[in-house]
């Protein structure tokens, strides 16, 4: 039997107080908590009915209106007003609409370090993985009892570890890599577990880029999408908080699950058909799909190196006159860098609608609704029938880049071909 | 625990967007409102089949997708007596014992549309008495038998003000 540790065995064991190991169970500190609007109503019912005053933190707290942003309808009105008279009066960290998706904000405004254990109520909270925090996704109610008491139980999860060697070539991003990833173990390849991602490919890989990767773990089944920290984490943590932090690293002789390493250097474009993530096809061998919509944007792909390497497609060139692009920045900052770095009027001018940085394409909320029979291909993380608000449209998954190239030409198409 | 119905049957990687879909879960709190569009997307009559009890009986995977707890709010709230599945996805899973629904893990191979169903949770026995097989439960987890048995995450911290799982 090993005695090293996995990061989740090493994370989960500091925030406990107790020396633990997989399959433990614990009831663990919480660095950070997160609502978007929703599940933050929910949250907000169920604080009221467990009958608590205060929330144990608020500096710890942050609530984010991005899935209705701005509103569409008066329902939704009424639950965000619900939400800012709660983060009013509790005095939580509020992101109103405009601000961004949470996974962009929760990071870049500084709220989660390398090594915090952070809950969300949004199975994308995933994503912090990438800065080294075991980050997890839970429901409105584990949300609420973690506001009221700083903490949350969990059972200590295995992990898979993935080692990815060789480096992307040119033209393919980290969400073909992810999604190769996940059509290969398939959608509960990795249930119950933490995954670590590691090996050069992800090391050769910016932040931004990592964060795409975490953030899609979930569609694998894991619990958290764990790496660990390294000079540019170090570096992007500093430029954006002022907490302190200590990385933690896997120990050479921890203990995995699963263990599968993969050589990514030959890797080509990957979509992900409807109606699931794990129908994951290279581009080569994917046929003719002629293209309706495209949407580039996300908690998954609306950084800045996204819009950059779409707008280095885009750039000079008009979209099909079969199809749209609806592209809605992660954030008001990249918002308003893109804009600086002449980004927008490139987007403008190739004639994209530019929409308020929220989640509302990938999730139907609004901001996209497809209609009946059309095929959208989007730089989202899911593409289950029905998703994105009409259950008689077709979802494929791809990399920003594969998404500008594919509205130009009107079909599905590698975009190595405007690149190369 | 004693559960008794009977069973409509679904496939593998049964997503909570199918569950309840995002056109309607984000506009209300209204859970009786959203249980009439239970399992629209994979079969529009649902929710006038059911009788008050009866089980969804799924493949592998059952609850994948986001972890809005509209999802099990809404099969309660459509007078589902429980869930059972070969697996769970794990925020789903976590979602259904905070709110109440109980989760029963066993091979569902063995069970067929309409098939009628006795359960006992506290036993850990299934009765498929349709086709007069007993199937084994996967218990529980300790922690997770005690909130669901307290009535929910929302009960446990009524009573206890925080988690509690020592005597």
């Amino acid at each position: 039997m090993k005695l090293g540790k996995t990061i989740a065995e090493k994370i989960l064991s500091h925030k406990s107080g107790r020396d633990v190991k997989a399959n433990d169970i614990v009831i663990a500190d919480l660095d950070f908590i997160m609502g978007q609007d929703g599940t933050s109503p929910l949250a907000i019912k169920a604080f009221q009915d467990m009958q608590a005053a205060r929330v144990f933190d608020p500096a710890r707290i942050a609530m984010v209106i991005d899935h209705s942003s701005p509103s569409p309808l008066e329902g939704v009105s009424e639950l965000h007003r619900q939400m800012r008279v709660f983060a009013r009066e509790q005095q939580i960290n509020f992101y109103d609409i405009g601000e961004g998706v949470c996974h962009q904000l929760v990071p870049e405004q500084g709220h989660v370090v390398p090594g915090d254990l952070v809950i969300g109520a949004d199975s994308h909270t995933c994503t912090y993985g990438a800065i080294n925090a075991l980050s997890t996704g839970v429901g409105s109610t584990d949300l609420a009892a973690g506001i009221i008491s700083g903490k949350l139980w969990f059972k200590v999860p295995e992990t898979f570890k993935f080692i990815l060697n060789g480096r992307l070539g040119e033209g393919v991003y980290a969400k073909d890599l992810i999604l190769f990833l996940i059509g290969d173990v398939t959608a509960d390849g990795a249930t119950y577990m933490a995954a670590e991602y590691g090996g050069e490919a992800v090391a050769d890989l910016s932040i931004e880029a990592r964060f795409t990767i975490s953030n899609m773990a979930i569609e694998m089944g894991a619990k958290c999408g764990l790496m660990e920290a390294d000079q540019k984490t170090v570096e992007w943590v500093q430029q954006h908080s002022r907490k302190e932090f200590k990385p933690v690293f896997a120990d050479p002789d921890a203990n995995y699950a699963r263990v599968k390493e993969y050589d990514v250097s030959a890797l080509e474009p990957q979509i992900a058909r409807p109606h699931t993530v794990d129908n994951v096809v290279g581009i080569s061998q994917l046929g003719e799909v002629s293209i309706q919509q495209g949407v580039i944007g996300t908690c998954t792909n609306g950084r800045m190196e996204d819009l950059r390497i779409a707008a280095q497609i885009l750039k000079g060139q008009k979209i099909s006159k079969e199809a749209r692009l609806i592209i809605a920045p992660a954030s008001r900052q990249i918002m308003i860098a893109a804009m600086r770095e002449g980004l927008m009027e490139i987007f403008l001018q190739a004639g994209a609608a530019v929409v308020t940085p929220g989640c509302g394409p990938c999730v139907g909320t609004h901001n996209g609704v497809p209609s009946d029979g059309e095929n959208v291909i989007s730089t989202a993380n899911r593409n289950f029938k029905g998703r994105m608000g009409n259950n008689k449209a077709f979802v494929y998954l791809g990399s920003p880049a594969t998404v500008a190239a594919s509205v130009i030409t009107g079909q599905i198409t590698d975009p190595r071909q405007f690149l190369l | 625990m004693k559960l008794a119905g009977k069973c409509h049957k679904f496939g593998n990687d049964v997503n909570t967007d199918y569950i309840i879909s995002g056109r309607h879960k984000f506009k209300t709190l209204d859970m009786k409102e959203l249980a009439k569009h239970v399992m629209e997307d994979l079969d529009p009559e649902f929710y006038t089949r059911v009788s008050k009890g009866d089980f969804i009986v799924a493949g592998t995977n059952f609850g994948c997708g986001s972890s809005r707890e509209q999802a099990p709010l809404a099969i309660i709230n459509a007078d589902i007596g429980a869930v059972i599945a070969k697996s769970f996805a794990r925020i789903f899973y976590r979602n259904c014992i905070n709110t109440g629904l109980p989760l029963i893990e066993c091979d569902t191979d063995q069970i067929n549309v309409g098939d009628q169903l006795k359960i006992d949770l506290d036993q850990g026995t299934l009765l498929n008495e349709t086709t007069g097989a007993v199937i084994k439960i996967a218990p529980l987890p300790p922690v997770m038998l005690k909130i669901l048995s307290e009535g929910g995450l929302v009960e446990h911290f009524k009573k206890h003000g925080t988690f509690q799982f020592e005597e």
